[in-house]
């Protein structure tokens, strides 16, 4: 069955990459029921760690054939930081044509991936009209505003974009903030990076990290920093169709992300009001919700339709 | 082995080029360059006055316009971009991908080093950004081991430059935005970390508490140092345990890796801290040079003196110093 888009002029939704380290059968059940969602692209590859390898390329490509054999759009996505040249290796592996477009998060996969169709990922930093048509020289079909943009600027990428390029906005998920050569979940156990023990497989949500008043503030994802809360952009849908982005991407959480899609799926689709959509999600978001980014502000605030109530 | 050194100001120029600098980098006096602070950079006057002083000196001058305009800006940018080449500075130091294609379509003589915080940390982003910009020096972020900074040299069709002091990015620069995360604004956007603007000192019964954003970062007891309130060297509970979470307060010194440096072919050294006094600029800029100098003629034999050392420990951030990545440290 081919997914067809049943409200025209609505954004589609995406699974962004899963940024965490579980354990093999959890990322395999977890894909199993992402395929029973309402969700139309699902990103798949290890973005964050190159030492996290309990699924392999030839693994990421059968679970993008599953995908593809359910309707839905597969998109092979890359590692962000790449130093080593083994690093090097993978990445050119998997920016090989397998029928599968693929997600460059490096400008190392632009090196590989230029001529052929590709996914310009949120730490390609893409944030004007000149890098936009440069990119969409060499192949870019779709663009993830990067995460600190915000509507005024995604209403101005849009309306330079060429035909045929595809805005994605992060709506949904623990923020990626930052990345390191060092581990921090490594340091805080007090472990030498190099032999880590794939401690991260601990943390299916990464480390909290509280300010030194008990505020939650950031989460420790191995070599990445992450946002504490969890943007949730479901009070501005109907900006976001009205700005004409495409996609709306749901970054995976070990617990609700079938019910995040499902939830994002309805409030497009008018069934629910994002008030109650928010309500359902809240208890997925121990450290609450912000939305700041897309106002134009700083990423942790919220928006008053979005702050806790009561 | 070129030693680049940092002017924020006209005096931090002079301080510079009188200590033996081989190039100095500066920015226009706004967003477009990534130290935007009040009170720093130069007008047009300025960099007229500092252009001749140092060519006087046989210093090259480079120009940093190595923010990340969005599309209602961008017309700013391109402006940088001219008025550096209309002053026939020596080279523009970009960072976005929109920037290069306008400088290189525009001014295509005009030389163009990448900017760290373009990010560039491998071979295949400088030989995909090379391809269409046509480069003539890339500038790696911090968060490269020695080995594979010597690895890159080698591979890379582009002469590498490192930073060799001042102070450290722990993440990869040009895409961590924890501080707009927190106040709305980071490099990218604005040309500056954890801005001033956004901190808060204040004197509490617990400490003396820094707050960035309203966020508090830092507790300080009586006598401990304090730092400038970057963000990911404030100190953060994790589960139960108050520390450094995420990085210790140290600066970048690089002058005993020197040699392996030299060895491994960076093309050129480069001090931090535009935003420093011009006492730090001289002080640092004769300190290198008498290191580059040193390790020149006679790599096998360079010891750095102890008084290079202490004068390059008394103006770090944090009073403690770190090889950084180059050592892995933390491996």
């Amino acid at each position: 069955m081919n997914r067809t888009d049943p409200n025209p002029g609505r954004p589609r939704l995406s699974l962004g990459p899963l940024l965490y380290y579980w354990p093999r059968d959890q990322v395999l059940d977890f894909y199993a029921e992402m395929l029973e969602t309402p969700l139309d692209v699902v990103y798949l590859g290890e973005t964050v760690c190159s030492k996290r390898r309990l699924l392999r390329p030839e693994d990421w490509w059968e679970l993008a054939e599953r995908v593809t054999a359910s309707g839905r759009e597969a998109v092979i996505s890359t590692l962000a930081l790449i130093e080593s040249e083994g690093e090097l290796l993978t990445l050119e592996r998997l920016c090989a044509d397998r029928g599968f477009m693929v997600e460059a998060n490096d400008l190392a996969a632009l090196d590989f991936l230029e001529g052929r169709p590709f996914v310009a990922g949120p730490s390609i930093n893409l944030y004007n009209q000149r890098s936009l048509g440069f990119l969409h020289g060499l192949g870019l079909k779709r663009f993830v505003l990067p995460l600190e943009l915000g509507r005024a600027t995604a209403a101005a990428l849009r309306a330079a974009s060429p035909p045929g390029v595809e805005c994605e906005v992060f709506a949904y998920g623990r923020l990626p903030l930052a990345n390191s050569a060092r581990c921090f979940t490594a340091r805080h156990l007090d472990l030498p990076k190099d032999d880590c023990g794939f401690r991260c497989i601990d943390y299916p949500d990464g480390i909290a990290l509280a300010t030194q008043e008990g505020r939650p503030f950031l989460a420790i994802n191995g070599i990445q920093t992450q946002s504490a809360a969890t943007h949730n952009l479901l009070p501005a849908l109907d900006e976001l169709a009205d700005d004409g982005i495409e996609l709306l991407r749901i970054s995976p959480q070990s617990r609700g992300t079938a019910e995040v899609a499902r939830t994002f799926r309805a409030c497009l689709d008018g069934d629910l009001e994002p008030a109650q959509g928010r309500e359902r999600l809240a208890r997925y978001a121990p450290a609450g919700f912000c939305d700041g980014y897309w106002a134009g502000a700083a990423g942790i605030n919220a928006s008053a339709a979005l702050a806790r109530r009561g | 082995m070129e030693l680049v050194c940092p002017a924020g100001n006209l005096p931090s120029l002079k301080a510079a080029v009188d200590n033996g600098a081989n190039a100095v980098y500066l920015g226009f006096r706004d967003d477009t360059n990534a130290r935007h602070f009040a009170g720093l950079n130069f007008n047009e006057g300025q960099i007229e006055e500092g252009l001749r002083y140092a060519r006087r000196h046989r210093v090259r001058v480079f120009v940093a316009v190595n923010t990340y305009p969005q599309p209602q800006a961008f017309a700013r940018w391109q402006a940088a971009v001219d008025r550096a080449a209309d002053l026939g500075v020596d080279a523009l130091i970009v960072a976005d991908m929109g920037v290069l294609d306008y400088a290189r379509e525009r001014h295509p003589d005009l030389p163009r080093h990448l900017s760290v915080q373009a990010s560039a940390t491998n071979p295949a982003a400088i030989r995909f950004l090379h391809r269409h910009f046509d480069l003539r020096r890339v500038v790696v972020p911090r968060v490269l081991s020695l080995a594979q900074v010597a690895h890159l040299v080698e591979q890379s069709p582009v002469p590498i430059e490192v930073f060799g002091f001042g102070s450290l990015c722990v993440m990869v620069e040009g895409r961590c935005i924890l501080s707009s995360y927190a106040t709305g604004q980071s490099p990218n956007t604005f040309g500056a970390c954890s801005p001033a603007h956004a901190v808060e000192w204040r004197d509490t019964p617990q400490g003396k508490e820094t707050r960035l954003g309203g966020i508090l970062i830092e507790r300080q007891g009586p006598g401990e140092p304090a730092g400038y309130p970057t963000l990911c060297k404030g100190r953060f509970a994790v589960e139960g345990r108050v520390r450094h979470a995420i990085e210790d307060p140290t600066s970048l010194n690089t002058l005993d890796l020197l040699p392996d440096l030299l060895a491994a072919g960076v093309a050129a050294i480069k001090i931090e801290g535009r935003q420093r006094s011009a006492r730090y600029v001289a002080q640092v800029t004769r300190v290198w040079r008498d290191a580059i100098d040193a390790v020149t003629r006679n790599p096998a034999g360079f010891r750095p003196q102890p008084a290079w050392h202490q004068v390059l420990r008394g103006v770090s951030e944090g009073a403690q110093t770190t090889l950084g990545a180059l050592d892995r440290p933390w491996a």
